[in-house]
């Protein structure tokens, strides 16, 4: 089966999911990232050409603003012209399928599609439609995945620990509906992370998480001992109660992440959360504005690993 | 008409018959077998040198899509589709717009299928009213109307206690019920076995245990009312296995699996394929596994296509979004072939489960070539090989997991009560 992902030469041609890349597009993205990064910690990010002409359509079936926002700065930083549409769901119920959509755009010469959908293979299915010469980016479909999270993750990671094949991570939360846990792991295993760890209740667990090559802990302090990177996972509202959980609080209790279960991780471990977060239901606020807390910098990371990821698909050389 | 199909070899499995043997139809009847009856003139001849000529396939499962979803297929492309399919008998289920729940819509539907004189259509009606799970239709109308079974499609049937009275109600008058076993609750919202795939690509799933819970409440039920049962579409390992153990402990119970299910997994996914969005979802390779020795021991006695046409627009979609069911009865016999080629199954043993067996479980008299049987015969090349491909198929139904495969054995005749319905 070929890779959605690749072209014929075995380039980037869209980005729909960490799973079956080769390490070194990951790491030739992150690198590609580390020189945005450059630019931007000279606390100005230069606005580059490379992609100047271009035209990016964000297109966002389900709302979100941080990620459409990075993405947004992203493109405009490459000079891209960027145009924003939030369709919401109700667009289908008006009439028009997924894919109409995606040919109206089409026809206003799109160069490049970020596109988020509350459906799992959302992105596949647009990314199989077009035509060769336009790019998909997948900002997050259903359950499935979440690449730039992933990737800026990555980022992260390798910014405050430098190396990747010496590391234990532990991944709290709700994996069974998070897309970017799925993401998460594909990437750290992709990348050589020796350990992966998943903490959570059975009932926020996916049947089979083992087979995605993750160890699986029920019990948060002995997920995270010794662990170097602990991230975290956003709980839904809707989530909290009901059959899943019995309550945010009962929730906290056991799983929460506070400063007295961090200790359990190495001292020098850091914290992550994809955001929005919920503070005292996942995270305790001592451990999110804390000091081993890296949650602000993987905002500014996303930045770049986004305009990494744009480039490396449509900007040609640097 | 008088038909005689000669140099043929003959494969009757109810009748135990493999050899090379002429067919001579008079009328509507088969008249006999092997040598011509007297004063026998024949007003065709069919030459089927290097071909096999079979009772015609009944299909326990095809969904004709009318009334109400013609937008999806019309009775008269089905009816193509069956006959390019060797298909001369087939039940539809019970969930078209509306639901057969009352025998005026029967009597219209036998009467539209008869007036094309193409495959029977034996109807499964309603178990209740508007498939809603509530209140029971009128069996005995619907039985007089021409239903030959009572099922509820793949609409849930929730309440255990209208489960109960729907079995013992049809017991009374020895009706058979049809049932497709998933408990609605632990498949809600699912779109994909439970396992290793949906874990990856983040399917809603549909875990094995939805079959077996259902499965086991209805073995029960049928144990204790004593209702001829029939499970349609088995899809696991596990769900095999209570079968098998059912039958061994004397329930009257019969079974059936989709071709799909034969031959594809969850892995025929890939990258979100919706072809492959069926219901219920491609499992395991240990799960198909279990259904072929299913199949080999008796514990499923057919196989059928579960012809589900779905218009394009419902398939291009994500993947959970997108409309479960394939496109099939073209298919059915170049699928049975192809499995039993690699399970290394006799023709016979493999064709019984498209003729004879489907036929006795939905209690009809085809799927045989006996001397004064019904003249329903499917004539086919087995060595000719084809591709499958939208454009390849009659139904208006085009989507099936099988796009782009070579099937071998295609059908050259079909003969529908005496007449040639088809022939390429």
């Amino acid at each position: 089966m070929n890779n959605p992902q690749l072209n014929k030469h075995g380039e980037l041609q869209h980005l729909l999911s960490t799973e079956g890349l080769p390490a070194r597009i990951l790491r030739d993205i992150l690198d590609k990232a580390g020189e945005f990064v450059n630019v931007a910690e000279g606390r100005e990010i230069r606005k580059v050409p490379l992609l100047h002409g271009k035209s990016v359509f964000n297109i966002f079936f389900e709302n979100s603003t941080r990620t459409r926002t990075t993405f947004e700065i992203a493109a405009k930083k490459l000079s891209a012209d960027v145009v924003n549409l939030n369709i919401g769901s109700s667009s289908t119920s008006k009439g028009e399928t997924l894919l109409d959509t995606v040919d109206n755009l089409c026809a206003m010469h799109a160069d490049m599609f970020v596109v988020r959908h509350s459906t799992s293979g959302a992105a596949h299915l647009i990314a199989a439609h077009v035509a060769p010469d336009i790019h998909v980016i997948n900002a997050g479909d259903g359950r499935h995945a979440h690449p730039t999270q992933a990737l800026l993750d990555m980022f992260t990671i390798r910014h405050y620990k430098k190396e990747f094949h010496n590391l234990r991570v532990a991944i709290v939360g709700d994996v069974l509906h998070s897309r970017v846990a799925r993401s998460q792991i594909h990437a750290l295993t992709t990348l050589g992370v020796p350990e992966v760890r998943v903490v959570a209740p059975k009932t926020l667990l996916p049947t089979h998480v083992e087979k995605l090559g993750v160890r699986v802990y029920h019990d948060m302090e002995q997920g995270l001992k010794d662990v170097d990177v602990v991230m975290m996972l956003r709980l839904q509202n809707e989530r909290m109660q009901g059959a899943l959980l019995p309550s945010a609080q009962e929730y906290f209790k056991y799983y929460g992440l506070t400063q007295e279960r961090l200790a359990q991780a190495r001292s020098d471990a850091i914290v992550m959360h994809p955001g929005p977060m919920n503070r005292g239901v996942e995270i305790d606020s001592s451990v999110a504005d804390g000091a081993q807390s890296v949650i602000l910098p993987q905002v500014t990371f996303g930045i770049a690993v986004r305009m990494a990821v744009m480039s490396t698909l449509a900007g040609g050389k640097q | 008409m008088n038909i005689h199909i000669k140099n043929g070899r003959l494969i009757d499995p109810h009748n135990k018959i493999d050899a090379k043997q002429d067919v001579f139809i008079v009328d509507k009847r088969i008249a006999a077998i092997g040598t011509a009856p007297q004063g026998f003139v024949a007003e065709q001849v069919i030459d089927a040198s290097g071909m096999i000529v079979m009772p015609g396939l009944v299909d326990v499962a095809a969904r004709l899509r009318e009334p109400g979803y013609e937008y999806r297929a019309t009775l008269e492309s089905e009816m193509e589709a069956a006959m390019a399919g060797g298909v001369t008998s087939l039940s539809c289920p019970p969930d078209t717009d509306p639901p057969l729940d009352e025998p005026g819509l029967v009597e219209m539907l036998k009467h539209r299928a008869r007036s094309l004189n193409r495959a029977r259509v034996f109807p499964v009606g309603a178990l209740t009213y508007g498939l809603k799970g509530a209140e029971l239709t009128e069996m005995i109308e619907l039985t007089e109307a021409g239903c030959k079974a009572f099922g509820q499609a793949d609409a849930p049937l929730t309440d255990t206690r209208v489960l109960l009275r729907a079995m013992q109600y049809a017991a009374t008058f020895g009706y058979r019920v049809w049932l497709r076993p998933q408990d609605s609750f632990l498949a809600k919202n699912g779109v994909a076995h439970d396992g290793e795939v949906a874990t990856r690509l983040g399917l809603p799933p549909i875990p094995v245990v939805a079959e077996t819970t259902a499965l086991a409440t209805i073995l029960q039920l049928a144990q204790e009312t004593g209702v001829k049962l029939h499970i349609c579409r088995i899809s696991s390992a596990a769900g095999v296995e209570l079968i098998r153990t059912a039958k061994r402990q004397g329930l009257a119970v019969t079974c059936d699996v989709s071709m799909n299910h034969v031959h594809l997994t969850e892995m025929d996914i890939g990258f979100f394929d919706a072809n492959c969005h069926l219901a219920p979802p491609l499992r395991s390779q240990r799960d198909k596994a279990a259904l072929r020795a299913g199949l080999l021991d008796g514990t499923i006695d057919a196989i059928c296509s579960d012809h589900s046409p779905v218009d394009e627009d419902a398939k291009q979609m994500p993947f959970a979004e997108a409309e479960a069911g394939a496109t099939g009865m073209e298919l059915l016999l170049p699928l049975v072939l192809k499995w039993a080629e690699e399970d290394k199954v006799s023709l016979p043993d493999a064709l019984m489960r498209v003729t004879i067996n489907p036929a006795q479980l939905l209690g009809v008299k085809t799927g045989h070539l006996s001397v004064g049987a019904h003249a329903d015969v499917c004539v086919f090349d087995p060595n000719a090989t084809w591709k499958v491909a939208p454009t390849a198929l009659k139904s208006q139904g085009k989507n099936t997991p099988f796009n782009g495969y070579t099937v071998q054995g295609r059908v050259r005749h079909t003969i529908v009560e005496g007449h040639v319905a088809y022939s390429i």
